[in-house]
């Protein structure tokens, strides 16, 4: 249960334990989620789905909420794409 | 994309939190065929999320529900093309449900207030941090400010505490005269008390304010200091997390969809929990803020109605009773007050999705001219967030619904482009 595997966020190599989230996986990484449309950097704020504020893209998937999404080995984790 | 029609269900639940699982759980019991959808990976809700200790409450129903035959199903519903059916989407495509009975158990989402860096990254919800912490976000050291209102800032406070996190404050804009009536009231609830006397215990040394407010959060990239208000004091706080959340409101979006009549933004049901429109039943938070305990006994009372054991079902009305005074105790002590209207200055944002700034809302006289001109809602989020603030700041009345009531792939939408009421225009959103 407490392995850890291994996705880039914006290209930077993360190693996370596995059943982590994708917006843990940022925050752990130390980046933001999204650019607000007046360019305000953007983190979760509810955690459960609902405020869409963690949305980035993974393996090239445009506006996956990643408070949702559980990491896996290889990902590819993009702010504002 | 897939497209899955399901084999008719007697009884569909809708929400796989406690409600819903006890409500599947009872009419699946009773032989119905019965199916349960959540957009969560595993049941429990909010509340139950990651909890599997042996014994605990939550393990007790997951292992009911499953003898109780009920199938379990993973997708968001978003829309209902005609009665009796609906649409769930999830990762593999969609699915179409068709049902005979519908039970809704659509829990509750936080309520938050806008004030100055709200939008900061690490001002979180606090049973949003909760959630992060749960899928494995670390705190051990860190230091977070907990505030807002509400019996879940004791129980995030103590959990974070557990997890390793410092709480130089908990700010609850209640005031003591106001906790004392509610602890009062709650020798009258047993198992109340014990879960209070553990937290107090959990919370030993923790400094607890009451009538006292979050009025700004700072920092350059993330929340740096808070600053809290108490006694008409203002007192700046380093952290690295602000969890604030000020209570729970309703998620009525499916229930105002399906066109059940709503009563203070509560879901009205009589006491089968059948809603105003036939054969849909209602549960749990979404007909008013009760805690897990009551949301358990309206599920019960929902399943057994709707797979037609009244006596049963009549069974339970006094332990309901009893548990939705506590409820009513929870509306009176945890209201909010007039002070946080001032809260948001010109330039602060209220609705996230689309930045639209205080200044711009208080020029319209209502919900439907403000988000005509302003855009205020028409986000992803469609207004889950900014909705329940105006409503509180402008006393504004977010009335309507339109489907998809959350934002779906396009592909989703192509099997039912024929409907007129769609918007799909609003279905990808923003950035």
């Amino acid at each position: 249960m407490l392995s850890q595997l291994a996705l880039t966020v914006n290209g930077a190599p993360t190693v996370v334990p596995s059943g982590t989230t994708v917006a843990v996986a940022m925050a752990i990484a130390a980046q933001t989620c999204r650019t607000s449309v007046s360019g305000e950097p953007r983190g979760p704020l509810c955690g459960m789905g609902i405020c869409f504020e963690c949305r980035v893209a993974i393996n090239g998937k445009p506006h996956c909420l990643g408070c949702r999404v559980l990491c896996e080995p290889g990902m590819d984790v993009r702010t504002n794409e | 994309m897939s497209r899955t029609v399901r084999p008719r269900f007697d009884i569909l639940v809708v929400g796989g939190g406690p409600a819903g699982m006890a409500a599947a759980t009872r009419a699946g019991e009773h032989g119905q065929k019965v199916g349960i959808i959540d957009d969560n990976a595993t049941l429990g809700g909010q509340i139950w999320r990651g909890e599997s200790e042996a014994g605990s409450a939550a393990s007790r129903w997951g292992e009911r529900l499953r003898s109780s035959g009920a199938m379990v199903l993973c997708g968001r519903v978003f829309h209902q093309p005609e009665p009796r059916i609906l649409l769930a989407e999830n990762d593999d495509g969609l699915q179409e449900l068709h049902y005979e009975k519908l039970i809704l158990a659509t829990g509750a989402r936080e309520r938050f207030l806008p004030f100055p860096g709200w939008t900061l990254p690490n001002v979180m919800g606090a049973g949003g941090l909760q959630a992060m912490v749960k899928c494995g976000l670390p705190v051990r050291g860190k230091r977070v400010v907990v505030a807002g209102t509400g019996p879940l800032l004791l129980a995030v406070a103590a959990y974070l505490r557990k997890h390793g996190a410092e709480i130089p404050i908990i700010s609850e804009q209640a005031s003591w005269m106001s906790l004392a009536r509610f602890s009062v009231m709650l020798f009258a609830q047993p198992s109340k008390i014990v879960q209070g006397l553990q937290l107090k215990r959990q919370l030993a040394g923790t400094r607890f304010c009451a009538k006292s407010w979050p009025v700004a959060a700072s920092g350059r990239a993330t929340v740096e200091t808070v600053t809290i208000s108490r006694s008409r004091r203002m007192e700046t706080i380093p952290c690295d997390y602000l969890a604030c959340g000020f209570h729970l409101v309703p998620n009525i979006e499916l229930p105002l969809l399906l066109g059940c009549q709503i009563h203070d933004g509560c879901v009205k049901v009589d006491d089968f929990q059948r809603t105003t429109v036939a054969d849909i039943f209602c549960a749990g938070e979404p007909t008013g803020i009760g805690g897990v305990e009551l949301a358990l006994v309206e599920g019960e009372v929902a399943g057994l109605a709707a797979a037609g054991r009244i006596a049963e079902a009549s069974s339970l009305f006094g332990k309901r009773e009893r548990l939705r005074r506590f409820a009513r105790s929870l509306d009176r002590t945890f209201r909010l007050r007039s002070e946080l209207r001032s809260l948001s200055l010109p330039e602060t944002i209220v609705c996230r999705c689309e930045d639209v700034r205080y200044s711009r809302l208080r020029e319209h006289s209502g919900w439907r001219a403000a988000k005509l001109q302003t855009r205020c809602g028409m986000g992803p989020c469609q207004a889950r967030i900014c909705g329940p603030a105006t409503q509180f700041l402008f006393r504004w009345n977010p009335d309507s619904v339109r489907p998809p009531i959350f934002p779906v792939r396009v592909e989703s939408m192509a099997g039912v482009a024929g409907d007129a009421n769609l918007e799909l225009c609003e279905t990808t959103g923003g950035r």
